[in-house]
């Protein structure tokens, strides 16, 4: 259960939309299902009235989408962001992406969301219902008379039991209250990786990006990967492609992104979320982060607005070629 | 109609997979279903259905074609085809058999594809009925029977039993191989499973969604409906629904540098991708929404104008499950069918 419910929300975005404060709303649509919401953008109260959500199933990310949407909207667009998506939103803004003018930001507090695959694992087919105002989801399925309840830690996205940040680094304005920066053991599996022998941590990649069918998604949803034009998805670059040729593309593809993104990865899981193969993208993200940590100190992207990452500076304290060398085999 | 026991289904497998290679979900280390070929010990997936259908044993995502080889100013085009081998793809679900009467008004209308059309004369169906269809299920929206799937051959799962009945010569004479595995029964436990899950259907979300707005003839109404902006407004342009899809069957030729030669290869295309269809002249669809519109009037209006009414989606729901943003045919379906379709 969230702790802000959907009516606030509503009420906030109405009476902004009234006095003239933003002329749309980014939130989320419901859909067919309780858990299928769609990111929309929408004009007047009734619109939100009638199809605004806000449950544990909102964990769309929306800070890409001011790009071409404060691009479209005439006057301020409204979005509302949870901690996670405020970092984006901060990465997003030290790399000129959108407008910070054309938004206002209302940061809102989030308990985790729910990952459906979780929910199915222990509900069963044919869901016809999930309430989840209640302490726990009540999981209405076909198949049962009475609903399934479920803990919602029992459920919870593998990037929220990770969850870094209940904190949010930029908004406009806060509704409830902020939470603190989390000791996370978002490291641990990445630690899990570095532990096998070069062989067994080639297998292991091998077998994950073995599944990937280029759909892209991980690509088009990531807040980092903005380019206007994709050099994997332009005909003129001599790179595209828009399958897997051999195993070797997969590779190519998954490791020149996580490179591409690194030091400007925020960790927010979208990647993972979306695919549709459940490849665990985030990790190849999370040791490129790990990595810099341990190199030049604890760096988090979009923390705050215009940082310098340290892939990008110079210090006289960075680390020498040769001491990566010789970390050896690792 | 003969059955076997479930317990007995390895051994069945093992028979099977004397003379062909045999495919069949199976779940994987990560909990997700998929085809996997069968050696002794692997079981029958519980799943409903697999994450990519079995489109891709007959219409694989890459496939080469031709190869050429230039020595001087001679080039040498090379025929690079194997011989197709005799295969069967069990467990197949009655919306995913169905996905082949559309595939093959694709491909195996003149010109045949020789790719293609070989797969499937080497290729065996053995399609399982559905006892616990989900949410996102709506095969019967396009008249499938998800008890009584088509195939080679059709099966029915029950607690302890396999219940098999053939419906091809080619059917027939693999289910003859299974002979001393199975014995004859009456049709008492299927026609008692039929029923039940018959009734299972009509509680499904979706069994009151209907085609009755969409079909031939429906291009001017639709076409320029102010609904598609809207519709497409967060769809991302990734493929996913496209290549989850047990119907869609765009694909692009690509020529591949090889140094002294050049291999060329076909490979799934995607009409979400900007570069779907571009041709000298430039690319027709300029817009996510244009690109959009297409797969779905593809689906609902165009295919059926051109293939005698029959619809490209088979209701599986693989699109529902797996759009990013949660934007599918289902919600298309609704909104631009308007009242008709609500």
């Amino acid at each position: 259960m969230q702790k802000i419910t959907r009516d606030q929300l509503i009420e906030k975005a109405a009476s902004l939309l009234a006095n003239g404060t933003v002329s749309c709303v980014l939130g989320w649509q419901k859909g067919e299902f309780d858990y299928d919401i769609t990111p929309a953008v929408f004009e007047t109260e009734d619109e939100l009235k009638a199809n605004f959500v806000w449950n544990d199933f909102c964990g769309a990310n929306f800070s890409k989408y001011l790009v071409s949407k404060t691009k479209k909207c005439e006057g301020k667009i409204l979005v509302f962001l949870k901690p996670c998506d405020t970092y984006s939103f901060n990465q997003l803004l030290t790399e000129h992406r959108f407008d910070r003018e054309k938004v206002y930001a209302v940061g809102i507090p989030c308990e985790g969301m729910a990952d459906i695959a979780k929910v199915k694992a222990i509900a069963g087919d044919g869901i016809s219902a999930i309430d989840c105002s209640g302490e726990k989801l009540a999981v209405t399925t076909i198949y049962e008379d009475a609903p399934v309840m479920i803990d919602a830690k029992d459920v919870l996205a593998e990037r929220c039991v990770n969850c870094k940040s209940k904190k949010h680094v930029a908004y406009d304005e806060l509704i409830g209250e902020d939470g603190d920066v989390i000791d996370s053991a978002r490291f641990d599996e990445v630690a899990k990786i570095e532990a096998m022998t070069p062989d067994e941590r080639f297998a292991f990649w091998q077998n994950e990006l073995s599944r990937c069918i280029r759909c892209n998604a991980c690509r088009d949803i990531c807040p980092a990967c903005t380019c206007e034009k994709c050099v994997f998805g332009n005909p003129n670059s001599s790179l595209e492609n828009k399958s897997p040729a051999n195993s070797f593309e997969e590779k190519m593809f998954h490791i020149i992104r996580a490179f591409h993104v690194a030091g400007r990865c925020t960790d927010c899981g979208e990647c993972s979320r979306v695919c549709p193969q459940h490849i665990p993208l985030h990790l190849l993200n999370r040791k490129f982060i790990k990595d810099i940590d341990s190199f030049y100190g604890e760096y988090q992207a979009g923390a705050e607005v215009g940082s310098r990452a340290p892939l990008v500076n110079y210090t006289t304290d960075d680390l020498e070629p040769g001491e990566v060398f010789e970390r050896g085999d690792n | 109609m003969r059955k076997c026991s479930l317990d007995s289904m390895n051994l069945v497998f093992a028979e099977i997979a004397k003379a062909a290679s045999l495919y069949l979900p199976v779940d994987g280390k990560d909990g997700k279903t998929a085809y996997t070929k069968w050696e002794d010990g692997l079981t029958w997936s519980n799943s409903l259905n697999t994450v990519r259908g079995p489109k891709d044993f007959f219409f694989p995502q890459t496939e080469n074609l031709v190869e050429f080889k230039t020595s001087g100013k001679n080039i040498e085009i090379i025929d690079t085809r194997s011989a197709s081998e005799d295969f069967v793809v069990f467990g197949v679900r009655a919306c995913d058999v169905k996905s082949f009467d559309v595939l093959d008004r694709v491909f195996l209308k003149e010109p045949t594809d020789s790719y293609y059309a070989s797969r499937r004369a080497h290729g065996i169906l053995i399609a399982a009925a559905c006892t616990r269809p989900t949410e996102t299920c709506f095969c019967q929206t396009f008249g499938i029977d998800a008890a009584s799937p088509a195939g080679d051959i059709s099966i029915w799962k029950t607690e302890t039993e396999v219940f098999w009945q053939s419906n091809t010569e080619k059917g027939a004479a693999l289910l003859e191989k299974l002979s001393a595995l199975t014995e004859e029964c009456s049709t008492e436990a299927v026609d008692a499973q039929k029923e039940k899950i018959a009734a299972t259907m009509k509680k499904l979300p979706l069994a009151d969604l209907s085609t009755d707005a969409f079909g031939a003839g429906k291009t001017k109404q639709y076409f320029d409906a102010p609904e598609w902006k809207e519709l497409s407004e967060s769809c991302l342009g990734c493929g996913t629904c496209t290549f989850v899809c047990p119907t869609c069957q765009c694909y692009d030729i690509k020529d591949f540098n090889t140094g002294n030669g050049v291999i060329r290869f076909r490979c799934w295309d995607s009409c979400m991708y900007s570069d779907f269809t571009k041709m000298s002249a430039g690319q027709p669809r300029l817009t996510q929404t244009e690109r959009f519109r297409q797969r779905f009037m593809h689906k609902l209006v165009y295919f059926p104008e051109n293939n005698d009414g029959m619809f490209s989606c088979v209701g599986c729901g693989r699109c529902l499950a797996k759009c990013p943003i949660s934007m599918n045919i289902v919600k298309v379906m609704k909104t631009i069918g308007g009242k008709e379709n609500a």
